[in-house]
């Protein structure tokens, strides 16, 4: 078979794209688009799957297979899929909402399972579609229509958490930036197993600006912090690294240490404790942050081992023979020449007037 | 080892022949009572009785020893003519211990057999068990016919030189009370002997303390005459044909396997475990090479979340559980409904609400199965109304949920699930394939494909697995435009969608057997059941003819639709009684439906109704 040439518009489906004007959600899915399109693997290939909130109707607008499920479970639909279908390339989109709150728990278990499937996480840190309320990535004190006095919810911070669910791909990107969002999809696709991409995507309705320390023109400059395999942890032009002390990975004045100390980032550490370390520069978009991929190991996929566990039955016991399933608890026979004649049939019933029941 | 045992009693103890006889296992969860029961039922199927069970264990895995919470039991009917229950009352109670004395003793038959473990009768069980004097002293077993036998020590004497020791020896007292069994009612003894066998491959000091355990029972009926008397119940008169003994669970994953062969899609079962749902799991997680996917999910959302999605992605889907996973599932099983997505959801009901009783039968999720959901989203719902009929139940879900589209509700109950009976096996070569034809071409003018573009005859909307080319389509929660799919808040639209979802589940109404009646022409009284009841039912109705009762049964497989022919079959009877495990459920229905007033009989009580007790109202109906 040919490679199918695409392009961005063969992914785009005539339904009219419903998000507010200006809203994170539409570079993300100009991104999505564009980077599909530019691998050339046939399109009937693809299956996005989502669960609620504004992010959620990203499959309307994707012209592939596609499911616009319930709040929290896309993580446990895409399982199904991917499990059953390991030919498929199949996509979950969720919230921050969506994925951490109501479906935390379906998210850290499709990660540790590692089925293969893609999962990007918009993080906009706040409930778009229900009109603002805080969410589990809004930051402490915030104030809200929910939280007048604001938020006394302590926040989780998606990386942590993937990384914590040993998940074997984690990144992080950004809505504006086209390249690093293609990049990182990229990488993710090409992992073999659970991909975790959280996005910071802005909402400019609700939560405008949350993320002005790594987007806004002057302070990306100092709070950006690319995470490059094989390369220093250095940002800032070169004047801040980030060395490991104590287990932590802290930021420090590159001059002030020898070149050598300062951490050479290893996504495919098998451990996960440096990854958590340096999730843990910043809780939030609040200072220095560190984007780009934390980790990328490889690990037995669960899609893979689900499948051969039924190829190797297969092969060890034959094709299932369904005569042979339902008498292998032992049988008797009844004969056509029973002593009484046959008297009724089991199970029937029938109108007998023979021997009562006790 | 088995020619140890003398086939032909060689003592002068005289045979009774009995029709039937029902023999209780009852002791601590930890002795083996349904092993024991398990093993005398398997003896007596394939000796040739017909026979039905109804185990009852508690919820916990160990209760604390000795206390009445911790008593299992294991009962089994067996006779030599085609019975429908596991019995009202015991005609032989084994007792391991004080507290199976006193939790059984009441149910034994006045004159019954009473095999006591007399080892146990020491004064710290008699008084977890409740007892201020021992009865075995007291006189208060005078009305049975006592075998006191010393179990414990006994069987510590069988195994002596079989290799096991400690806490091990006693694990064999199963058998002893066993091979007592089956010198009583002339059992033959290699079905069991093999089954240890096999059982405990490669623990041969286990196989040797069952087996010669098993030996010491039986001898001990010979050498010490132990009653007067022994009984014997003849092969049934079954219908002719290869029979197995099979429990409701095992049909039903069996069910599932056929209807996947039979489909020609994989069966992918995503589920978590509940009771008394999980052992539908185990069977099929055995058989993968059926192409059978088992996923025990994260949780009881997962578990459809991930039956959905193997529904879209082309699989044979199906879901599992008991009331209160059922009830987790609910938003998701809307979900299957409005994305029309073929997706069996099979609740095993248990006493509920809430954690309820969750290891006795109930049938009180009717409501909740025909109703729970939120929205419009009728869903068909079928019940099975006896261990082997779940079987046949399954492939019917199955077939209904591919030809239509749409989720299926199919309901058993505990008593179904773990009950057993003799089956009569089904000609696997007659049963009829289900044809199902995925979406390959697009169906819409300028090659478009409309995923809501329905069937005309049975209003199902094309299937289109991920990976057709050209097919590429959404589908979600979100209310959807008839024929495109796409997503509408149009005010026609919504209502000539919600229409047409609930006349597709109507129409099946068609495609589905007649209410057949069974019984007296001209009965006076109709007794309508659905599920587990069907059995004692029948035998209730079977009773009250012989007390010249004119009575006719009916039983309904389909609940959502009902037979065309309900309403003419309720009409022609001037009473109609309908037993339910619930309060009253399906009555609800009937009477909204049919504007006919129909007299409950219900019974929320943990166990299924003894045929007496349905006997007792119809002849009260009758008189």
């Amino acid at each position: 078979m040919t490679t199918p040439s695409y392009t961005r518009s063969d992914f785009q489906t005539d339904q009219e794209v419903r998000w507010c004007p200006g809203c994170g959600d539409y570079t993300i899915l100009a991104s999505v688009q564009q980077f599909l399109a530019g691998l050339g693997r046939a399109r009937e290939e693809f299956v996005f799957i989502s669960g609620i909130g504004c992010s959620s109707r990203f499959p309307y607008y994707m012209n592939t297979y596609g499911m616009h499920s319930i709040h929290g479970r896309a993580p446990a639909i895409a399982t199904g899929v991917a499990a059953t279908r390991p030919e498929l390339s199949v996509w979950v989109i969720t919230g921050d909402g969506d994925g951490l709150s109501i479906g935390g728990n379906h998210l850290i278990h499709a990660l540790r399972r590692n089925v293969n499937i893609k999962i990007l996480l918009f993080n906009n840190q706040i409930y778009g579609l229900t009109k603002g309320q805080y969410s589990p990535t809004s930051e402490p004190g915030k104030t809200t229509k929910s939280s007048p006095f604001g938020s006394i919810d302590y926040p989780f911070n998606p990386i942590s958490l993937a990384l914590g669910a040993e998940a074997s791909f984690v990144a992080r990107t950004l809505d504006m930036d086209r390249n690093h969002t293609q990049a990182i999809l990229q990488a993710a696709y090409e992992h073999e197993g659970a991909s975790f991409i959280e996005i910071y995507q802005n909402c400019n309705v609700f939560n405008d600006k949350a993320f002005i320390q790594v987007t806004g023109k002057e302070e990306r400059v100092h709070n950006r912090i690319d995470l490059e395999h094989g390369k220093p942890i250095v940002f800032d032009g070169g004047a801040k690294a980030v060395v490991l002390r104590g287990g932590q990975a802290t930021v420090v004045d590159s001059n002030s240490v020898d070149p050598s100390a300062i951490l050479v980032h290893d996504e495919t550490r098998p451990d996960p404790s440096v990854a958590f370390a340096l999730s843990r520069i910043s809780h939030g978009p609040y200072g220095p942050t560190p984007l780009g991929i934390f980790r990328n190991v490889n690990r037995p996929t669960y899609d893979e081992e689900f499948n051969d566990q039924v190829a190797k039955a297969k092969e060890r016991s034959g094709e299932g023979d369904l005569g042979k399933l339902i008498t292998s608890r032992g049988t008797w026979t009844v004969s056509e020449k029973s002593p009484n004649g046959s008297a009724g049939s089991n199970g029937s019933g029938g109108n007998g007037s023979g021997p009562s029941e006790s | 080892m088995a020619d140890e045992i003398a086939t032909e009693d060689p003592s002068s103890t005289p045979t009774e022949s009995l029709e039937k006889v029902v023999v209780r296992f009852a002791g601590d969860s930890g002795d083996g009572m349904q092993v024991a029961g398990s093993r005398f039922t398997d003896a007596s199927a394939l000796f040739g009785n017909d026979l039905a069970t109804l185990p009852s264990f508690p919820a916990e895995i160990r209760a604390p020893a000795g206390t009445l919470p911790g008593v299992s039991s294991f009962q089994v009917q067996i006779a030599d003519f085609d019975i429908l229950t596991a019995g009202d009352a015991p005609d032989c109670l084994v007792a391991m211990n004080p507290a199976a004395l006193m939790k059984n003793l009441k149910d034994l038959r006045q004159g019954g057999t009473l095999i006591v473990n007399t080892d146990a009768f020491e004064e710290r069980n008699l008084t977890k068990a409740g007892y201020e004097t021992n009865p075995l002293e007291d006189g208060s077993l005078d009305a049975y016919r006592t075998i006191k036998v010393p179990m414990d020590s006994l069987t510590k004497e069988a195994v002596k030189d079989t290799g096991v020791s400690g806490r091990s020896v006693l694990r064999s007292k199963n058998f002893f009370a066993l091979g007592l069994l089956a010198w009583l009612f002339h059992r033959p003894t290699e079905p069991t002997i093999k089954w240890a066998e096999k059982k405990f491959a490669g623990k041969p000091e286990v196989v040797a303390a069952n087996v010669e355990a098993f030996k010491a029972g039986y001898n001990f009926g010979i050498t010490t005459e132990a009653t007067k008397i022994t009984f014997e119940v003849k092969p049934a008169t079954l219908r002719p044909g290869t029979y197995t003994n099979v429990n409701g669970n095992t049909a039903l994953a069996w069910g599932l396997i056929a209807a996947s062969q039979l489909s020609g899609l994989p069966l992918f079962y995503g589920t978590y475990p509940i009771t008394p749902a999980s052992d539908i799991l185990h069977e099929l997680s055995r058989h993968k090479n059926f192409g059978v996917r088992t996923f025990q999910a994260e949780d009881e959302i997962a578990g459809v979340g991930t039956a959905i999605g193997a529904a879209f992605a082309g699989n044979l889907a199906v879901t599992g559980s008991s009331g209160p996973g059922i009830a987790l599932k609910s938003e998701s099983i809307s979900l299957a409904f409005m994305t029309e997505l073929p997706l069996i959801v099979i609740n095993v009901q248990r006493g509920g609400p809430s954690t309820g009783l969750p290891t006795k039968p109930e049938q009180s999720d009717l409501l909740f199965s025909l109703y729970g959901r939120h929205g419009e989203s009728p869903l068909p719902v079928i019940a099975a109304s006896s261990p082997s009929n779940a079987f046949q139940m399954a492939i019917e879900a199955a077939r209904i949920a591919l030809k239509y589209m749409t989720p299926v509700m199919l309901l058993s109950d505990n008593y179904v699930a773990n009950g057993s009976e003799p089956w009569l096996l089904p000609d696997i070569d007659s049963l009829e394939p289900m044809e199902v034809e995925f979406a390959q071409h697009p169906n819409g003018p300028d090659g478009v494909f409309l995923p809501y573009m329905r069937d005309v005859d049975t209003f199902a909307r094309p299937w289109a697995k991920p990976g057709t080319p050209g097919l590429e389509h959404r589908i979600g929660g979100l209310e959807k435009e008839a024929i495109s799919g796409n997503v509408s808040y149009d005010p026609n639209n919504h209502q000539l969608m919600t229409d047409t979802r609930a006349w597709k589940v109507a129409n099946i109404a068609n495609d589905i057997p007649e209410l057949e009646v069974d019984g007296d022409k001209d009965a006076d009284l109709l007794v309508l059941g659905w599920g587990s009841t069907f059995g004692t039912i029948r035998a209730a109705a079977r009773r009250a003819r012989l007390e010249g009762r004119k009575v006719a049964t009916a039983h309904l497989h389909y609940i959502n639709p009902l037979p065309k022919n309900l309403g003419d079959v309720l009409g022609s009877y001037d009473k109609i009684l309908l037993p339910e495990m619930n309060t009253g459920q399906l009555l609800k229905v009937i009477r909204a439906e049919f504007l006919i007033d129909v007299v409950g009989l219900n019974k929320v009580a943990g166990e299924p109704f003894k045929v007496s007790e349905v006997t007792e109202k119809i002849m009260e109906m009758t008189k």
